[in-house]
């Protein structure tokens, strides 16, 4: 691994000035599980890395606070899965959480650096669409929110602008009930990387959200208003034609190893559709 | 890039034992566990996270020690595979690793043990399910996957309800 300088500020302002400072050239550090990756592949050779787990702002958090949920930017995987309040509220968050990597992983990554590192098969991303999150992220000119279908952009590129620091995800309290939950597809049980990676939430007004992954260069969201879909009496062909709708977006890349194209395209369908039966059912029961 | 990076002061307690060492800061709390305190039982493999042969128990959890930067571990508690046995001998659980013939060339089984002595003092009767998900992040060349499941259930067995 080539060397950097290391930073370990407790200050959130601190932080700021120090990616202000260096741009490009620096990189944030929180579980690592990527970053340290790439710092030994040397796919990323930063000249300072800022750890921000010493932050007072970023440390473990999970807090109600102003109608939301608040994810603090520190916080693991293994807490989130666990966590009372977001499987009760956002359960297909938990379950996409609880099988990101493996124990190890979970153990370490965050949710902040999993949104961040912005890969199209992160498999936190499609529940955070469907949940309408907002990224909340502090930089030199303030705090702004931003909401998370405008926070990627495609592998490894946000929206967000120099300097600024990701602090926290926020989950808007539910106002109506939703059956939501998260599925994927992956070469083999256990620890691997999706092939799609999906969630679907179904609300009590009839509106579906269907956010999916690992299909293209960004996560992709997709609304239902029409009610079609949530209706369990709905004709099969009319649900076809929104699905068909839905996954227009999804453009997955002939030169990933872990499947091809046309399995990925007919696996979303597969995916998509189990997923609206279980968050139907969810719905019924909540 | 020069490979004498500025030396950081960090604090460790490792095995019970407190440490107070230099070490630089692209290296790892592996490197460091290996190089500089000599405890070889983590093993150096996949180097990315997906293997688990450098399994190490950080402040009560399971991480990949090939992915945490040593200095990130300062203050920390760590218990390596070389921790589990005590003056009277080894484990419950590593007697129930020898006793099912979970190891075979042993190479990934400090890994293995780490990764269930945590998952046992989360929750020391899981099902096989729950071993099988608690250890996927641990693979094992040899196969051996049947007994050392095998091995953790023993050990859970005998484990008071």
């Amino acid at each position: 691994m080539h060397t950097f300088a290391y930073a370990r500020p407790t200050l959130l302002a601190e932080a700021v000035a120090l990616l202000e400072a260096h741009g490009p050239d620096a990189r944030l550090l929180a579980g690592g599980t990527d970053l340290v990756i790439r710092l030994r592949d040397g796919t990323a050779r930063p000249g300072v890395v800022i750890d921000i787990k010493r932050i007072a702002e970023m440390r473990p958090s999970i807090r109600e606070e102003a109608g939301c949920l608040v994810i603090g930017a520190g916080t693991v995987m293994t807490d989130i899965a666990a966590d009372e309040r977001v499987r009760r509220s956002y359960p297909a968050l938990a379950e996409a959480a609880a099988v990101v990597g493996s124990v190890q992983i979970r153990n370490r990554a965050t949710l902040a650096g999993n949104v961040c590192n912005a890969s199209p098969a992160a498999d936190t991303a499609p529940a955070l669409l469907v949940h309408a999150a907002r990224v909340v992220a502090v930089g030199p000119a303030g705090t702004r929110r931003i909401p998370i279908d405008g926070f990627f952009v495609r592998s490894g590129v946000t929206t967000l602008a120099r300097g600024e620091i990701v602090t926290a995800i926020e989950l808007p309290l539910p106002d109506r009930a939703m059956g939501a939950v998260h599925v994927r597809r992956t070469r083999r049980r256990g620890h691997d990387l999706a092939s799609v990676t999906l969630c679907c939430g179904v609300d009590a007004t009839g509106v579906t959200r269907i956010a999916y992954g690992s299909v293209g260069p960004r996560p992709v969201l997709a609304v239902d208003e029409s009610g079609v879909l949530a209706d369990p009496t709905a004709p099969g062909a009319a649900k076809e034609a929104i699905f068909e709708r839905l996954f227009a977006d999804a453009s997955p890349s002939p030169r990933s190893m872990r499947a091809s194209p046309d399995y990925r395209l007919a696996m979303l369908r597969v995916l998509g559709a189990r997923a609206l039966r279980i968050a139907i059912d969810r719905l019924a029961q909540a | 890039m020069s490979e004498s990076a500025a030396a950081f002061p960090i604090e460790l307690t490792v095995n019970g034992h407190r440490r107070a060492i230099e070490v630089a800061v692209h290296h790892t709390l592996l490197d460091v566990l290996r190089d500089d305190l000599g405890l070889t039982g983590a093993k150096e493999c996949c180097l990315v996270g997906e293997c688990g042969a450098c399994t190490v128990i950080l402040d009560g959890r399971t991480v990949d020690s090939c992915l945490v930067l040593a200095v990130e571990a300062d203050g920390s508690e760590i218990t390596t595979v070389e921790g589990l046995a005590d003056d009277r001998g080894l484990s419950p659980l590593q007697q129930a690793f020898l006793d099912k013939g979970a190891v075979q060339c042993g190479f990934c089984i400090p890994g293995q043990l780490l990764s269930a002595h945590a998952l046992l003092a989360d929750n020391p009767h899981p099902s096989l399910p729950e071993i099988q998900e608690g250890l996927a992040g641990n693979l094992c060349r040899c196969g051996c996957y049947r007994q050392i499941t095998d091995a953790v259930l023993a050990t859970a067995e005998r484990a008071e309800r």
